[in-house]
């Protein structure tokens, strides 16, 4: 560490802790460099877009349609970012959101459920999943990198193999006059359309408010109950937390539960508006989950992070997929950026954390 | 007693509870636990007294962590039988023991750096407001609390929301033993508390020691450094390769004879008499001075 940094009094006693500014408070939050990132990316393709003499980055079209990007990765990376900080990954949530709604078309087209039915039934299958990552995890004692990356395949293969045996194409469509009348299909499909001064029309995407809803109960969980105490400490140091009496396997095994659920969500989400399930749909998810996670700064190693840097880090990834069209830049750049960012992110977080947390 | 600051005074103090004929807070009765052909211990006996520091000392693989697991409900006796308060028991959980007021304090394992003072303190026994769904963990009351209990042990945080890894060693391992005490530890189990630190750090962390025993507690102090044993200990129980090599109580032991008992005494002089002709051969082409070889086996038994 450089001789400037936090040179905090050694002295036992009082004094302690020198007094430190609002703004280094605010920085030392964890989501602080996800909140850089995220006007740092706003100004770069307000200035590219701009630069091209296209005005749709700034307008209300353009921020709904990046935010309901966001929203999609946004769903389901706060349980990510959650299952991040208690030590653990998911990589096969990708495979989860395939599945679930393969599981939704076939309950409503092949066994003629109600379309609501079948959303709740793939909810529950979908959360048994991920109660059955948590379950190897926490009894095999495996990096649960490896038993997920296991479960990406299988989830991904069951979902071809189930899906062959009723269709001869890769995906299902579902009749779009079920889903109009369904009351849930009515709730994760939902737009509402807004009317524009000048008579054109713009839809706000319910996926959005499930995204803001979402992470606003994900704050609260970490923040505010014992059971996020608990989600941190079990990435703290599992056998550490199990010695002062958390139940570190319920917890793994409720947050494999949670981020399967998510999955759930964002399927039945992604299967109303689309009308159908595709069995290659989530597919990467994981790892945009987990970068969006990163750069709200979330360590890989467990036991730090912030849900609202989750948000943030969704918003950045959003904002750069779709201003990369705005900005009329070959969308093949999308990843190289995303790349970078997940590069700054994660040595701007660290020094954030050096700088100003005084967390080595 | 709470409102001095702790000082070397304090050692001197008399313990405020008496040994008496009261039965001893914890006891372990000719313990034995084998890990398959291993024999980690055998017949291992100890007994911790309210108001007194036991040091449990042995060299590494000796068995002392394996004697605390089983203290601390992680592991099972195979034979031998715990019996608190003079009454049998059976730890099925690191829960169950902390139940009947004993608390381990491992080495590095005691508190999470990542998370704040107030998070850390209390880790797995956070106090609640509000009902059903919105039942929430009581960060203001935790902070005073944390506050409170942390300026009691001489440590003065003005922002308990402050990680606990701007702490330093030995403040850390003083959090862990306060957090223990406050949660109704009767019996601290210490576990190496002072092997990873400095000297100052580890003055923090015996006063402390000292200042828990004063206040009635049982502690039992794991360390294979007889210098931090000698000073704060009442009983010293010494294992060896998985048995007990000897009890004996303040006073009737010096630091020579407990490094023998250690089953390192004889290791140590060999390894001196090494050293010492190790430093005579030197390097190929001869320092100008010659070593000081005279001060070696001196510093070595100090370790």
């Amino acid at each position: 560490m450089a001789s400037t940094t936090t040179a905090a009094p050694t002295a036992p006693g009082s004094g302690r802790l020198r007094q430190i500014s609002l703004t280094q408070r605010v920085l030392a939050r964890p989501a602080a460099g996800a909140l850089i990132i995220v006007i740092f990316v706003w100004v770069v393709f307000l200035v590219l877009s701009l630069a091209r003499g296209n005005t749709a980055f700034l307008s209300l079209a353009g921020t709904l349609n990046y935010l309901d990007v966001a929203a999609q990765i946004g769903v389901i990376a706060t349980s990510v970012a959650l299952l991040m900080i208690a030590g653990e990954f998911d990589l096969s949530i990708g495979s989860m959101v395939g599945f679930a709604g393969i599981m939704m078309a076939i309950g409503v087209t092949i066994w003629g459920l109600p379309v609501w039915l079948s959303i709740i039934l793939a909810m529950i299958l979908t959360t048994f999943l991920g109660v059955i990552n948590g379950f190897i995890v926490v009894r095999t004692g495996l990096p649960s990198f490896i038993v997920t990356l296991a479960t990406l395949f299988i989830i991904r293969g069951f979902s071809s193999v189930l899906t062959s045996t009723v269709s001869p194409i890769t995906y299902i469509p579902i009749d779009p006059t079920l889903l109009k009348t369904d009351p849930l299909a009515q709730i994760f499909g939902f737009s509402a359309t807004i009317t524009n001064a000048d008579g054109s029309t713009t839809s706000v995407q319910v996926s959005i408010l499930f995204w803001i809803v979402i992470a606003i109960v994900g704050v609260y969980l970490l923040g505010r109950t014992r059971f996020g105490n608990w989600i941190a400490g079990v990435g703290g140091s599992s056998a550490a937390a199990r010695n002062l009496g958390v139940p570190v396997a319920r917890v793994k095994i409720a947050l494999f539960a949670l981020t399967a659920l998510s999955a759930a969500i964002l399927a039945a989400i992604q299967t109303t508006r689309f009308t159908s399930a595709d069995i290659l749909r989530g597919t990467g998810y994981e790892l945009d989950a987990i970068t969006t996670a990163v750069i709200g700064g979330s360590l890989l190693t467990g036991g730090y992070g912030s849900v609202a840097g989750t948000a943030l880090g969704a918003l950045a990834l959003g904002m750069a997929r779709q201003g990369i069209v705005f900005a009329d830049i070959n969308a093949d750049w999308y990843k190289i950026a995303i790349g970078t960012l997940l590069l700054v992110a994660v040595v701007l977080n660290g020094w954030i954390r050096r700088r100003f947390a005084g967390l080595s | 007693m709470d409102a001095t600051p702790m000082t070397d005074a304090l050692m001197d103090k008399k313990p405020s509870a008496t040994a008496g004929d009261a039965p001893p807070l914890l006891e372990a009765r000719d313990v034995s636990k084998y890990f398959g052909a291993v024999v980690a211990l055998e017949g291992v006996s100890l007994t911790v007294r309210p108001g007194r520091v036991t040091c449990l000392l042995g060299d590494n693989g000796a068995g002392k962590s394996t004697l605390i697991k089983t203290l601390s409900g992680v592991h099972r006796p195979d034979e031998g039988t715990l019996a608190v308060d003079g009454q049998p028991v059976e730890f099925n959980s690191p829960r169950d023991a902390l139940d009947a007021g004993i608390a381990t304090v491992y080495q590095d394992l005691s508190v999470m750096p990542l998370m704040s003072i107030t998070r850390n303190f209390f880790l797995g026994n956070e106090p609640t407001v509000g009902a059903g769904p919105f039942k929430r963990f009581d960060l203001k009351k935790s902070a005073g609390i944390a506050r409170e209990e942390m300026k009691r042990i001489g440590i003065d945080v003005r922002d308990t929301d402050q990680a606990v890894g701007t702490l330093s060693g030995g403040e850390r391992q003083t959090l862990a033993i306060a957090r223990a005490e406050y949660f109704g530890a009767r019996v601290l189990i210490l576990d190496e508390p002072t092997s990873a630190l400095g000297v100052k750090q580890s003055a923090i962390v015996l006063r402390h020691i000292i200042a828990a025993r004063n206040r009635g507690l049982g502690v039992i102090f794991i360390t294979h450094n007889v210098s931090h044993a000698l000073p704060i200990g009442d009983t010293f129980t010494i294992l060896s390769r998985g048995r007990t090599g000897g009890q004996f109580n303040r006073g009737d032991v010096d630091e020579a004879q407990l490094h023998s008992q250690m089953g390192g005494g004889d290791e140590l002089h060999e390894l001196t008499r090494e050293l010492e002709a190790l430093a005579h051969t030197g390097p190929a082409a001869p320092p100008t001075a010659p070593p000081p070889a005279a001060d070696a086996p001196g510093s070595a038994a100090t370790h």
